[in-house]
């Protein structure tokens, strides 16, 4: 039934599974480290914790990014926190109930060990980047302090201000720039992955492009790690970083990855609501904030009084009232299908009813607004600075947006795709968080893949390929380049009269209305007919200007759109097949009769792997069996 | 709204740059600087013309990609705000907007407002970083940390190296960069074994680089998106003042 797709989880007791794993895992011993090289895209948490710390063993590490530092990838951008079992907080905390929770909360579409494994390796996540320096929050005590997020009923959410992913990545960077500057580390910076290239069958390499002077190179390795993040830009709006794209990937399963559960995308339900049709990204406001705040929407349709005019018993706390164990607590998934149902009933408020209100009133109240200040303070001034409101005197309004991407390359337990020597780390791969994320395991995923797992997990693979590198002048390699240049040289001939964005931006909201928070059988073949035809009109209309051999940010532009013009397809098609509701997923078609998720354990307790063929890909399934978790159907209430 | 850009154009790191007008009309008053430059963008690729190359990535203010002196200052008018995070409303309707790079000789353009702040890295490299193996770290409370310490190291932590500190100042100087750096993982007890070391050769690369000195404008202060305090730089003066006695001590 698993068609070949060997998960390689290790037998044994949910518990003893990653000990044993590692124990059983193939060394190779320090002094032939360096004869292996291993090519690393992506410098964000996941990618650059595994450059600093398989640099750091001894092995030969080139890594990639594309803007000017690694410093500058997406996780950057975090703001609320990392999660860890620590139980610090003498609160009821364990890793079996982290484990349990991120299931849970996955809506049970991901694998037991490899979550169990998350949370095990959680705690060792926070010594070391305490070690390393990040000035995590701490109590006046001394000792660290915690906060919650969705999902959970303890405080197990560590976090640096509003600013959690900028520290802990900058205590990658630091550890990574140590590794550099010792010569381990090979730092390509403003360099773009534009193919991957296998020898016989396993990736040796890749093809890059100099973003600044054009020049198309090969690099050779005996292992290819690809941590290049989520592919959440191809809704066009979204939380993520402009340049934040699907083609590292997507590029891979040209070459023969399965892309696994490509459907399971997360719609944020805080970030700031879309103003105009010239708006580039969209702005999320932590989940923290949920802590203190209260979401609500007027009781009445199109009640358009200021939120001040609207007295208590004409609000309606709808998260409160639905899931009053959980409340503002409730995870993203529901959050943001209770945000849509009350816009869609027609109470939503701001311009265009697409908002409800993150009210924070009763929490000044309580506290005063000093104390939240020092806890959202920066949260607050970046809502300030863009919709100009001052959310200490008016509550903020807020709208569901696309955020993060579950969905992402096959791999197994040793984190390696179905393509030998691929390895794939962070967002980019499916491993972790099943139907949807729980906040907070982001960042925990990405530092527990980059420092804890690839590295022991890598010597397995390695072990079976001494001495089998090809030299960068190898056939494939100089086959790929040529692809590559071909293709570049395409989209800047094809002189049309559309630009690049214009195109995203029409494919992004087709796959937000069709593939969104919402989804079905007839929106979904309307959206994959639509897309061919964005595609087609894309590849003999659209403009790109320039040449090559220059720094031509519309080019890298189009590049990236063209791979999002296939993968949006793909994207349909697993939504499609995916015949019940389960975390962001959910089928309009498969719901209980108060609208919760309904999901289908019977049919569809798998993971979802695409081959690309010529024709239609073709699916494989990768059974999730529970063994150590009973599957109910998930209450919040 | 309507404005009317003078931008820096420059084919590439050799060529001779010039200033260009463009016309900016009808720009949505809730869009940021960035967008009102990319809908220029747009109407230049329709024309057939190159459009106005300036780095950017997260927009919103936090991963130090985005760059621009606006109207002689970095990062434009507003205090405390990267020009992703700049709006169009602070402009007047029918304004003329200066946009060039940030200049510095440590910073080389590469195309238009686009620089090379590859030498920020470089001085990171040479001891911005606290040394912990992975797998070898103690418990994360196993030493208390007060909170008022470590509430300043987040504060000097808080540098998203963007580099407009370096624009600022007369002399391009990066003092407030690494002070920020040095000050950050010298508060904490986890940097005192590498404190010293650190301080001389982060110091050592700027002046390598050629960054200039600090003669005290503030400036760099006044212009930093992260409020970074020049009191930092104060703190990396006296850690580079004890390391260098010692060092000559022994
Ligand atoms: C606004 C926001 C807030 C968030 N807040 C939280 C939070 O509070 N807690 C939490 O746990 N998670 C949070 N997340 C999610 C989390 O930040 C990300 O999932 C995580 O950081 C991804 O890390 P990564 O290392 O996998 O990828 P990234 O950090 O995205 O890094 C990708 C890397 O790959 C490189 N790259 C990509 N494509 C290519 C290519 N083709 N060629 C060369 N290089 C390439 C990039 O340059 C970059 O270095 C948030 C996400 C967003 C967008
Ligand atoms: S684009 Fe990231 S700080 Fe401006």
């Amino acid at each position: 039934m698993n068609n070949g797709l060997d998960s390689k989880i290790p037998g044994g007791p949910l518990e003893k599974k990653w000990s044993k794993h590692k124990f059983d895992s193939k060394l190779i011993n320090p002094a032939n480290r360096r004869k292996y090289e291993i090519v690393i895209v992506g410098s964000g948490l996941a990618g650059g914790a595994a450059a600093a710390t398989l640099g750091e063993l001894g092995y030969r590490v080139k890594c990639f990014c594309y803007q000017d530092s690694p410093r500058r990838a997406h996780s950057i951008a975090a703001q609320g926190g990392i999660n860890a079992a620590k139980n610090y907080q003498n609160d009821g905390d364990s890793v079996f109930r982290l484990f349990y929770d991120t299931i849970k909360g996955g809506d049970f579409r991901s694998r037991e060990a490899n979550v169990y494994r998350l949370a095990e390796v959680s705690a060792n996540i926070i010594d070391q980047c305490v070690a390393q320096g990040v000035p995590f929050a701490r109590e006046y005590g001394g000792l660290l302090a915690n906060r919650s997020f969705g999902g959970a009923q303890v405080s197990r959410t560590f976090y640096a201000r509003g600013q959690t992913g900028q520290q802990l990545l900058l205590g990658v960077y630091a550890a990574l720039s140590k590794q550099i500057a010792a010569g381990n580390v090979r730092m390509h910076p403003r360099t773009e992955m534009l193919d991957l290239v296998l020898v016989d069958g396993h990736a040796k390499g890749i093809v890059t492009r100099d973003m600044v002077t054009g020049e198309i190179a090969s690099h050779a390795g005996d292992a290819v790690l690809l941590a290049t993040g989520g592919y959440g830009n191809v809704f066009y709006l979204s939380t993520n970083a402009k340049g934040c794209n699907v083609t590292a990937t997507y590029r891979a399963h040209k070459k023969g990855a399965y892309f696994a559960n490509p459907c399971f995308t997360q719609i944020h339900p805080t970030c700031i609501p879309v103003t105009g049709e010239y708006q580039s990204k969209l702005t999320l406001m932590s989940e923290s904030l949920r802590n203190d705040g209260r979401v609500w929407a007027p009781k009445a349709k199109g009640d358009k009084r200021p939120p001040a005019q609207i007295p208590e018993e004409e609000r309606d706390y709808y998260l409160e009232r639905k899931y009053p164990s959980f409340g503002n607590l409730a995870p993203r998934d529901i959050s943001s299908r209770a945000a849509k149902e009350a816009c869609d009933d027609g109470r939503g408020v701001g311009p265009g009813g697409l908002g409800v209100y993150l009210d924070f009133a009763d929490a000044i109240k309580r506290l005063s607004e000093p104390v939240i200040r020092e806890r959202y303070g920066n949260l607050f001034d970046m809502y300030h600075k863009i919709t100009s409101e001052d959310a200490y005197k008016t509550p903020m309004r807020i709208y569901p947006a696309v955020h993060y991407t579950m969905g992402g390359l096959w791999v197994d337990y040793n984190l390696m795709s179905n393509v030998p020597g691929l390895h794939v780390l962070g967002e980019a791969n499916f491993s972790d968080h099943g139907a949807n994320r729980l906040g907070a395991s982001a960042l925990m995923q990405g530092l527990a893949d980059g420092y804890f797992v690839i590295p022991a997990t890598i010597g397995n693979y390695l072990a079976t390929q001494t001495g089998k590198r090809p030299p960068p002048d190898h056939a494939e390699f100089k086959k790929a380049e040529e692809d590559v240049l071909a293709r570049i040289k395409k989209l800047l001939n094809i002189n049309g009269k559309r630009t690049v964005d214009s195109f995203h931006r029409e494919l992004g909201l087709l796959m937000w209305d069709k593939c969104g928070m919402a989804r079905n059988d007839a929106g979904l073949k309307e959206a994959l007919n639509r897309i061919k035809e964005i595609r087609e009109e894309f590849w003999v209309n659209v403009k790109a200007p320039g040449a090559n051999e220059e720094l031509n940010q519309a080019l890298e532009k189009a590049g990236r759109v063209a791979d999002f013009l296939e993968f949006g397809e793909l994207m349909c098609l697993d939504a499609l097949d995916r015949k019940e509701s389960c975390g962001g997923h959910f089928r309009e078609e498969h719901q209980t009769p108060d609208g919760e998720a309904l999901r289908d354990d019977e049919n569809f307790a798998y993971v979802s792997a695409w081959e690309r063929t010529d024709g239609t890909p073709v699916q494989h399934k990768e059974p999730l069996v529970f063994e150590n978790v009973h599957l109910a159907q998930r209450s919040y209430k | 709204m309507n404005f009317k850009l003078r931008v820096w154009r420059q084919e590439n790191p050799k060529s001779e740059g010039r200033f260009a007008n463009y016309e900016a009309p009808d720009i949505p008053s809730d869009a940021s600087f960035l967008e009102m430059l990319d809908i220029v963008n747009e109407g230049l690729i329709l024309k057939g013309d190159s459009p106005i190359a300036f780095d950017h990535d997260c927009r919103e203010g936090i991963c130090g990609m985005c760059s621009l002196v606006i109207n002689g200052t970095p990062h434009g008018p507003e205090k405390a705000t990267t020009t992703c995070q700049l709006y169009m409303r602070h402009f007047r309707d029918g304004q003329t907007i200066h946009i060039e790079p940030f200049r510095a000789k440590a910073f080389p353009v590469i195309r238009d407002l686009v620089v090379n702040r590859a030498a920020f890295d470089r001085i990171q490299q040479a001891g911005g970083f606290i040394t912990a193996r992975a797998g070898s770290a103690p418990d994360g409370n196993a030493v208390p940390i007060a909170k008022p310490a470590a509430d300043l190291a987040m504060d000097a932590a808080a540098c998203i190296g963007c580099g407009a500190c370096v624009a600022a100042c007369p002399n391009s100087s990066a003092m407030l960069f690494v002070g920020a750096k040095v000050s950050h993982l010298g508060l904490l007890p986890q940097g005192q074994p590498e404190r010293m070391r650190r301080v001389l050769n982060m110091v050592k690369t700027m002046d390598n680089e050629g960054f200039g000195n600090c003669t005290n404008h503030y400036e760099c202060e006044a212009v930093c998106p992260a409020e970074i305090s020049v009191a930092f730089i104060a703190r990396m003066n006296r850690d580079y003042a004890i390391a260098s006695v010692r060092e000559s001590v022994e």
